[in-house]
């Protein structure tokens, strides 16, 4: 039975054993409805949308090339911010989780894809897939409580470093991908003095550079480059405006995928289990912590395809490998079992998501004790 | 798919090559040209340029090959994928199309009563429609020389790799006898050309109707055709027919005079559990239908990747090359041939008859 041990709300305290276990059924049962489900249509879906990905980087880039106009850059840093937020979100982070695997498309499966990132594919899958939803929420087994340089949980130890996290969060968020594939080299844990460097290590430090070299020719040489070849008459300013507006579209697919990210587990009102209450946990047990440690954003199509559907977290940790188009269809039926369980369905619209999540960053910068009662009244 | 690097050549085509991918990483320079030219990209493609029904439940699809295509040998298969409820699909048939120079081979399918992907090729796929494609392979070819007298025993759509060698080579054969097995003459692919060749006097054809005659057999042979040894034999049809033919040759003591095309080798029994072979280390076992292969493999020493072991991390999944899986979760079974390219998760699946890994 799992325990959460920071609330004194504990939210699933009224659940018995059976009641977890049928609310385990319910939801294999709707897995495995929807798995029979897919189709066609949905192999169209993420076709089309990997297909539409392409020809709006492949256009912004051309655009780019004459980056030196004004417009030029704005339109172009436009487009290939939002390609390289739909790249990550809806269509790396998704396939890379298996979602797409049933089709059986080499070229769209979760073994071969690479995305544009700095993280290496093979290193993140192992520490997105393998630890953080497997272990959701879990302080001490789950990095992505605070990516291990952050305190965003009261069972979190406090010390003065912290009060400097709401900085290095501002930071982290300009530089999310670099962030990434520090975090998947368990650089903090390397740090703390409980990583050794090994040859493992080693060969994953080379693979993380080689890719940062790929991607910073692409990004910072190569396109800017093809720039100032093709407006030879003003080759440096031409080569300078291209490579700011590549540079700004990561910024802008950082800042954004960030906030997303911090939404899905942060904000106020998600809760957080302890290493000792997931001994001996059930599937329903399982379902249970991902239901109750993650939150949803509300919005329209366009906020769900931005965020990869990572607006419906509830939806996707419950089944991280279901296709993402298919979160909104299951949503209601979540909701619906959230509420015949008397369970917390945190969602809000992004804004006040993010607000909350940035509140919690800043309130524990400090000790628990300091403004206590502040504490208090501001959880849930 | 950064998977494959383009060589490091010191060549001007190299050079180029590598200043491509520096612009296009994590993808390949192919994967850009497949958004315009699905033919000239990463992989071997094939495009739908016409189909022809044959039958009420065969059809003919001319295929219009990709760049790489490197030619067949009359009487071979190619294994073609098509996405079929949104899932790919390998299926081999055998080319039929006759001599001609502009890149197209065509295939002929009949539709089996439960075959996915022989219903989608006969009724739904379209003009325009990719197809993915393998190389020609198989060895139902013709020898060199030419023999002399050939007797071509078919039945049913084991009539296609023939007509794939008698459109290419009905010139260069003097004595041409073929029998074909069908349930009546509204079912025979190709009837009208093979009726037209016998009355214009280049083949002998004897076709032999089921419904009112049977299935073929020895005696039948013999009566059809009485200088049936004298000949070199080419069989393709179902496996009984394959095997009485088989047993029948090896009894006359002219058993490498026979020479069979089967489209499905093994019968695949999908019962519970089976014989798993890992390929890198040699190792196997035999697994029970319960146990997942991820338990199998590290219980027997292979060195298996693995994650969650509960089907939501993938970072199991290992290519099946053969065989027959079961998905503990759901029961759903996924067979595979080699070439398939099917990926199974280990930690989730058991064995449903003898497969073999790719570990």
């Amino acid at each position: 039975m799992t325990v959460i041990e920071n609330r004194t709300d504990n939210p699933v305290a009224h659940l018995s054993a059976e009641d977890i276990e049928l609310l385990g059924k319910e939801l294999d049962s709707l897995r495995e409805e929807i798995f029979a489900s897919l189709g066609e249509e949905d192999a169209a879906y993420i076709r089309r949308v990997i297909t539409a990905q392409r020809w709006l980087e492949l256009s912004s880039r051309g655009v780019l090339l004459f980056a030196w106009f004004p417009p030029a850059w704005v339109i172009g840093t436009a487009g290939l911010s939002v390609a390289k937020i739909l790249e990550n979100m809806e269509i790396g982070h998704n396939i890379m989780h298996g979602q797409w695997d049933w089709m059986r498309d080499p070229a769209i499966h979760s073994t071969t894809w690479e995305w544009d990132n700095v993280a290496p594919a093979d290193m993140w899958k192992h520490s997105h897939n393998e630890i953080h939803h497997r272990y959701t929420n879990v302080v001490g087994r789950d990095n992505d409580l605070g990516y291990g340089m952050m305190r965003v949980d009261e069972n979190q130890r406090w010390s003065k470093i912290l009060l400097a996290q709401p900085l290095w969060n501002a930071l982290t968020a300009c530089f999310f991908e670099y962030a990434i594939a520090a975090y998947d080299l368990e650089l903090g844990t390397l740090f703390k003095g409980r990583k050794k460097v090994d040859d493992e290590f080693r060969r994953d430090v080379r693979k993380v550079l080689g890719k940062i070299g790929r991607q910073f020719r692409k990004d910072y040489l190569a396109t800017p480059g093809l720039a100032a070849l093709v407006n030879p008459w003003a080759a440096g300013p031409a080569f300078l405006a291209t490579l700011t507006a590549t540079a700004t579209a990561n910024l802008v697919r950082n800042v954004w995928t960030h906030s997303v990210i911090m939404c899905g587990h942060f904000p106020e009102g998600v809760a957080t289990f302890s290493k000792t209450s997931i001994e001996g946990e059930t599937r329903g047990d399982w379902y249970l912590r991902q239901m109750v440690g993650s939150a949803n954003i509300y919005g329209g199509p366009a906020t769900h395809l931005m965020t990869g559907n990572l607006s419906f977290q509830i939806e996707h940790h419950l089944f991280p490998d279901m296709p993402s188009r298919r979160y909104p269809q299951i949503s209601p039926r979540i909701r619906d079992l959230f509420e015949r369980n008397g369970l917390p369905y945190v969602s809000g619209p992004l804004p006040k998501q993010v607000a909350s999540a940035w509140h919690k960053v800043f309130r524990l910068s400090l000790p628990n004790d300091l403004f206590g009662r502040f504490n208090r009244t501001s959880q849930g | 798919m950064t998977q494959t690097l383009v060589p490091r050549e010191r060549t001007w085509s190299g050079a180029l090559a590598r200043m491509a991918e520096s612009l296009t990483t994590p993808l390949l320079p192919a994967e850009v040209v497949d958004m315009v030219a699905p033919l000239h990209g990463t992989t071997l493609r094939g495009r739908i340029e016409g189909t022809r029904a044959e039958t009420d439940r065969a059809a003919t699809l001319l295929i219009r090959t990709g760049r790489g295509w490197a030619g067949h040998i009359p009487g071979q298969y190619v294994r073609v994928g098509v996405d079929v409820d949104g899932v790919r699909l390998w299926r081999a048939y055998s080319i039929t199309s006759g001599p001609r120079g502009d890149g197209r081979i065509a295939i002929t399918v009949k539709a089996l009563p439960d075959g996915r992907v022989s219903n989608h090729m006969v009724g739904a796929i379209r003009r325009g429609a990719i197809i993915q494609l393998d190389q020609a392979t198989g060895e139902f070819q013709l020898p060199h020389p030419l023999p002399e007298r050939a007797l071509f025993v078919t039945a049913g759509s084991g009539i296609t790799p023939v007509m794939g060698i008698l459109r290419h080579h009905l010139d260069d054969l003097s004595d041409v006898v073929v029998l074909h097995s069908d349930r009546n003459r509204d079912d025979v692919i190709f009837g009208g050309e093979l009726r037209a060749w016998a009355a214009a006097g280049r083949l002998r054809l004897i076709e032999r109707h089921t419904d009112r005659e049977g299935p073929l057999d020895a005696d039948g042979l013999a009566r059809s055709v009485p200088d049936w040894q004298s000949r070199r034999a080419f069989a393709c049809g179902p496996v009984g027919l394959l095997d009485t033919l088989e047993e029948h040759w090896a009894d006359a003591g002219l058993g490498s005079a026979l020479h069979t095309e089967r489209f499905r080798a093994v019968v695949r029994v999908e019962g519970a559990g089976g014989q798993v072979t890992f390929t890198r280390t040699g190792t196997t076992v035999d697994a029970d239908g319960a146990t997942p292969l991820l338990d199998e493999g590290e219980a027997a020493g292979v060195l298996m990747p693995s994650g969650c072991r509960m089907g939501i991390c993938y970072g199991c999944v290992l290519p099946l090359t053969s065989g027959a899986v079961r998905d503990l979760r759901t029961g759903a079974l996924t067979t595979a041939e080699p070439g398939d390219g099917v990926k199974v998760q280990t930690c989730i699946t058991a064995a449903a008859g003898p497969c073999v890994l790719e570990v």
